[in-house]
C-alpha cells in the first residue's frame, strides 16, 4: 500500500533504509530539522545541516523514487542558549525558498524551560511572518502532558490558525487537548518510547481518523524506519476498511502538507 | 470491528508477556540490594492509576500518573533527556 512518511530523520539513517522504504511503498518522506544527538558548535554547522536537508537528502531520495521534503528550525534540545538559538535562526530565511522546504519544524519544548518557550514563541512569529505551516515536537515522558500545554496555550496567545499546525509525538494523555483545540495531531510509532502500533489504532479509535497522522520519527536512537508499513499490517489484523488505512497514511499527510505552497504529491 | 475475543486473539499472549514480566522486574527490585528511587514510586503510583483509573482511560491514566503535572516553565534545563517518571526536585 503506499504510504507518506511525515516525519523521519533520513541523515542519520542508510541509503538501505531509503531502498527499504520505497520497496514498502513509500512515496514521500518529511524530514523536520532536529537534534543530532549532540550540540552543534555554531551556526555554520546548522548551515550545512540545511544544506544537507536542502540539497543532500532530496537527491538520495530520488534514488529510490521518494520524494523528499524538509522543515526547517532549531531544535528545543538546543534552544536553551537563547542567543545562540537566534543566530541559527537568523539563517533559516536563507534557505526558506528552497524548492523542498514545507515550513517551521520541528519547534517546541524539550524540559520545559523559559529559554526553550520563548525561542518557540519566536518561531511561531517566524513561520507567522512566511506564512508558513508549522511542525510542532512535544516533549518526552514525563515532560510531555506540561509541555504540551504550555505550547497549546503560546499557540493560542500567538493566534495561529490551528489547522496549519500539527503537533507531533501525541499520546493518550496528549491526542484529546490537541484535538479538540482544532490543531492536528501526530503519533509517533516507537519501540520503547511514545506509542505501538497497537496503541496507535486505538487511538484512532477513541479520537477518530480526522486530522491525524502517524509517522516513525526515525533517527539515529531506537526507532524503526518501516513503523507506518508494519502499523498498516497491524491495522489489517484490527479488521480496519483499506480505505480507512489509505485516509491515515496518505489521504491525511497530503491534507495537512498541501497547506505547504512546495508540496506537490505528483510533482 | 473487531470483538472482546478478536482482541484477546490478538493481543493476550503479548500482554501475558508483559505483564509476566512487570511481576519480575519487581521481582528483581525487591531481590536486590540497594535503594530505590522516584522512578519506582511513579511505577507504583501508574500500576494503581491501572487499576483505580476513575473516569479516563487506563492507558491515560497510567501516562498521567507518570507526568509532570506542575504548570509554570522552569528557569533552566539541568539535563537534556528525561526518566520516565516526575522527578519534581529537578524540575522546580
Amino acid at each position: 500500500m503506499p504510504y507518506i512518511e511525515p516525519h523521519a530523520h533520513m541523515v542519520s539513517r542508510t541509503t538501505a533504509d531509503y531502498e527499504a522504504m520505497a520497496i514498502a511503498g513509500c512515496e514521500v518522506i518529511c524530514e523536520p530539522a532536529f537534534w543530532a544527538g549532540f550540540d552543534r558548535s555554531s551556526p555554520q554547522g546548522f548551515h550545512d545541516y540545511y544544506r544537507q536537508l536542502t540539497e543532500y537528502e532530496p537527491a538520495r531520495a530520488a534514488k529510490f523514487g521518494i520524494k523528499h521534503y524538509c522543515w526547517l528550525c532549531i531544535n528545543p534540545k538546543e534552544a536553551e542558549d537563547a542567543g545562540f538559538a537566534r543566530e541559527v535562526m537568523a539563517i533559516i530565511p536563507d534557505f526558506i525558498d528552497a524548492p523542498t522546504v514545507l515550513g517551521i519544524g520541528e519547534i517546541g519544548l524539550n524540559k520545559n524551560t523559559i529559554s526553550e518557550l520563548k525561542i518557540f514563541e519566536e518561531h511561531v512569529e517566524l513561520a507567522k511572518k512566511y506564512d508558513l505551516p508549522i511542525l510542532i515536537h512535544t516533549p518526552h515522558l514525563e515532560d510531555k502532558l506540561k509541555g504540551t500545554k504550555l505550547i497549546l496555550d503560546a499557540l493560542k496567545n500567538a493566534n495561529v490558525d490551528p489547522s496549519r499546525v500539527i503537533v507531533d509525538h501525541v499520546e493518550e494523555h496528549t491526542a484529546g487537548l490537541v484535538l479538540d483545540a482544532g490543531f492536528w495531531a501526530g503519533m509517533t510509532l516507537y519501540p520503547e518510547s511514545k506509542c505501538t502500533p497497537a496503541r496507535a489504532i486505538d487511538m484512532l479509535e477513541n479520537f477518530g481518523m480526522e486530522n491525524i497522522w502517524m509517522n516513525s520519527a526515525c533517527d539515529w536512537g531506537v526507532s524503526d524506519p518501516l513503523a507506518v508499513p508494519k502499523c498498516i499490517q497491524e491495522m489489517k489484523k484490527r479488521q480496519l476498511a483499506k480505505d480507512l488505512v489509505h485516509k491515515v497514511v496518505y489521504e491525511n499527510p497530503i491534507k495537512f502538507l498541501s497547506q505547504s505552497k512546495n508540496f506537490k504529491i505528483d510533482g | 470491528m473487531p470483538n472482546k475475543e478478536d482482541i484477546l486473539d490478538l493481543y493476550f499472549m503479548d500482554a501475558r508477556c508483559k505483564l509476566i514480566d512487570i511481576a519480575a522486574f519487581l521481582d528483581r527490585l525487591d531481590r536486590h540490594e540497594g535503594n530505590t528511587d522516584f522512578r519506582y514510586e511513579g511505577f507504583n503510583q501508574a500500576l494503581n492509576a491501572m487499576q483505580n483509573p476513575g473516569a479516563v482511560p487506563r492507558a491515560q491514566a497510567v501516562l498521567e500518573a507518570l507526568s509532570d503535572h506542575s504548570e509554570e516553565p522552569i528557569p533552566k534545563a539541568t539535563i537534556q533527556g528525561a526518566f520516565g517518571a516526575p522527578r519534581l526536585e529537578i524540575n522546580n
